[in-house]
């Protein structure tokens, strides 16, 4: 210690000193840094991200807020997951075209490629559900009268039973989900997209939601068969009632009016 | 065939005097009667051969009818009952159900269409006046029904007697009472039944849609899940729709800084509230739940429900807020119900108070 000390103002003293504190200062950052940062190989992510963090800045900051914590004019997006991002930009519903009681489906304004970008990074401002694979969602091997019985339970009650859509409060409304992808389907039960309650994996299991994108496949889609013909909106009992008193009566009172007009006798009066 | 086309000597002699009682105005009658318009002749009644065909026109129908009849069987049970066609305005339908509706639609029209056409140009159309009759009784009949009623009412000595009069009186209004009685057997009284559910203290709450029993973490803010309670199975179990019908519960998860009323908070659990699915004013399952605003809308008479506020009625006819049911964990870390709801659910009732 004596030696040490007898060298404390040796001229090279400073720098010895410098270079210990350093090395300390670094070996403690190597040892406490999150590790996810200090990985190299994750420049790929991070690049999407970037790319994301652009396209966000661009078309979404100016409701959500600089870093998505969200303003009076759009709520925060942290922890919302990739998975609400590619609904709701996916579906065209973002970014919103104007303040409103619901934001409507519409034509879609970016790639795929942009949907990712900004899925990744609104996935990277907090933990949230992810994008569905597509063995989650596709119907194939569901359950479709499970499906049914679940879709009766949990969604037929604003979505009407065969997914017709219907209306809610103040100009709200439940979409049709005649033409909705599975993912978007999956995805909304999954995030709950505006005013729509989620269904989390925890009371909903994955298997039940494809039972019910299965169920929604075999009665409102392409393939779907319909013996009735006609459906005029598979509304129910309302727009067939409306239809049979305007037209089916209509007809009748036409036919009589026909008959009673046109005279039987020889000479025209 | 136009009148035109008519040989002179079939057409009717005087064909513009009017018929039916003809009677000029009088002292006791000041208006005319100017009777009936005159009869107009119809084709087929001056010539055989427009009858013939109007005959010809009508057996075509009742014998369209027929056939469509017939093709209506045959469809049934030839068509093959999966097999779909697509038929312009309509789209695809199944062909058996088009085929039974055109068929059936056919024979009902050429009936209907047959009878018209028959009444109009065969059966007789001559116009016929049928004098109204006063509906009072002559004199004489009046007269002789009154002497007879005091005659009967002076024998029958019914105002002399008045115990026989107040007894009988007593007897015709008792009588009816009997079907009254009668209609009891319609159903037992309901008694306490719609006072109480399943639920009870310690019974946990089951997801209607895995059948397992709920955690508290499970349920995540803004999602919706329905539960009934532990121990209720639908297979086999007679009594499972009037159980379910009282004990269906939606639960929500609530910001805790949210829940306005402090009744709601207190029987939450972590912001999780439990409330009967059962609207108060007819008894529609309400669960169109807006996560948002917190509201829940019935989709029978849109009477709408404020979760947040102790799921206040804050639009529609519905009378009473919705019950709510007070939850808490227990030992094991599951959703249990720490009681039965305080009150009866679903629509009010004559006594309910």
């Amino acid at each position: 210690m004596k030696k040490l000390s007898a060298r404390r103002r040796h001229p090279l003293a400073a720098v010895v000193v410098l270079l210990l504190a350093l090395a300390a200062t670094g070996g403690l950052y190597t040892a406490f840094a999150p590790a996810s940062k200090a990985k190299a190989d994750e420049s790929a992510q991070s690049l999407t991200i970037e790319e994301g963090k652009k396209l966000y800045e661009v078309g979404c900051a100016s409701c959500h807020g600089a870093g998505g914590q969200g303003t009076t004019d759009g709520p925060s997006l942290v922890g919302v997951g990739a998975a609400a991002v590619d609904f709701q930009v996916g579906t065209g519903r973002m970014p919103a075209q104007q303040p409103g009681a619901q934001v409507p489906r519409k034509k879609v304004i970016y790639t795929q490629a942009e949907i990712d970008q900004l899925a990744a990074y609104i996935a990277s401002l907090g933990a949230g559900p992810s994008v569905p694979t597509k063995n989650q969602y596709s119907p194939e091997g569901a359950d479709i009268a499970k499906g049914g019985e679940l879709f009766r339970t949990n969604c037929a009650q604003c979505h009407n039973f065969t997914g017709k859509g219907g209306a809610l409060t103040h100009g709200k409304f439940a979409p049709d989900l005649e033409g909705v992808q599975p993912k978007h389907i999956y995805e909304a039960m999954q995030t709950g997209p505006q005013n729509m309650p989620s269904f989390p994996d925890t009371v909903m299991p994955e298997k039940a939601k494809k039972d019910i994108i299965g169920y929604l496949n075999a009665v409102n889609s392409d393939q779907t068969k319909n013996p009735g013909g006609l459906e005029l909106g598979g509304l129910g009992p309302v727009s067939e009632g409306l239809f049979a008193w305007i037209f089916g009566l209509g007809a009748l009172v036409v036919v009589a009016v026909w008959v009673a007009a046109r005279t039987a006798k020889a000479k025209k009066s | 065939m136009s009148s035109q086309d008519i040989p002179e000597e079939k057409l009717p002699a005087e064909p513009g005097a009017a018929h039916g009682a003809v009677r000029a105005a009088d002292e006791e009658n000041p208006f005319a009667d100017p009777g009936l318009p005159p009869h107009e002749h119809r084709i087929q009644d001056i010539d055989e051969r427009a009858a013939k065909r109007s005959e010809r026109t009508v057996a075509l129908l009742f014998t369209v009818s027929m056939l469509a009849t017939l093709g209506f069987i045959a469809s049934y049970v030839w068509i093959p009952n999966d097999k779909s066609v697509y038929i312009f305005p309509l789209g695809h339908i199944s062909a058996m159900n088009f085929a039974l509706g055109l068929t059936l639609g056919v024979a009902l029209f050429c009936i209907g269409a047959g009878a018209v056409h028959w009444a109009r140009t065969l059966m007789s159309d001559a116009e016929l006046a049928d004098e109204r009759h006063p509906i009072e009784a002559s004199p004489e009949v009046r007269a002789k029904v009154h002497a007879d009623f005091k005659q009967g009412a002076k024998e029958s000595a019914i105002g002399r007697r008045p115990l026989i009069r107040n007894t009988l009186l007593g007897a015709l209004t008792l009588v009816p009472f009997s079907g009254l009685f009668l209609l009891r057997d319609l159903g037992s009284l309901p008694h306490e039944k719609l006072r109480h559910t399943m639920w009870a203290k310690g019974k946990r709450l089951v997801n209607m849609n895995t059948n397992q029993p709920l955690r508290p973490e499970d349920i995540t803010t803004g999602s919706l899940t329905f539960a009934k309670p532990d121990g209720l199975e639908e297979e086999g179990n007679e009594e499972y729709q009037t159980e379910i019908a009282k004990a269906a519960l939606m639960i929500v998860r609530l910001q805790p800084d949210n829940i306005k009323d402090k009744r709601e908070l207190e029987w939450s659990h972590q912001g999780i509230v439990a409330y009967s699915k059962i609207c108060t004013h007819v008894g529609c399952p309400i669960s169109l739940y807006e996560q948002q605003t917190h509201h829940v809308l019935c989709p029978c008479h849109q009477s709408t429900f404020d979760l947040s506020d102790g799921a206040r009625v804050i639009f529609g006819p519905a009378g009473h807020a919705l019950p709510q049911l007070r939850i808490g964990v227990d030992s094991e870390g599951y959703l249990q119900a720490l009681g039965d709801f305080e009150e009866p659910v679903g629509p009010a009732f004559w006594e309910r108070g």
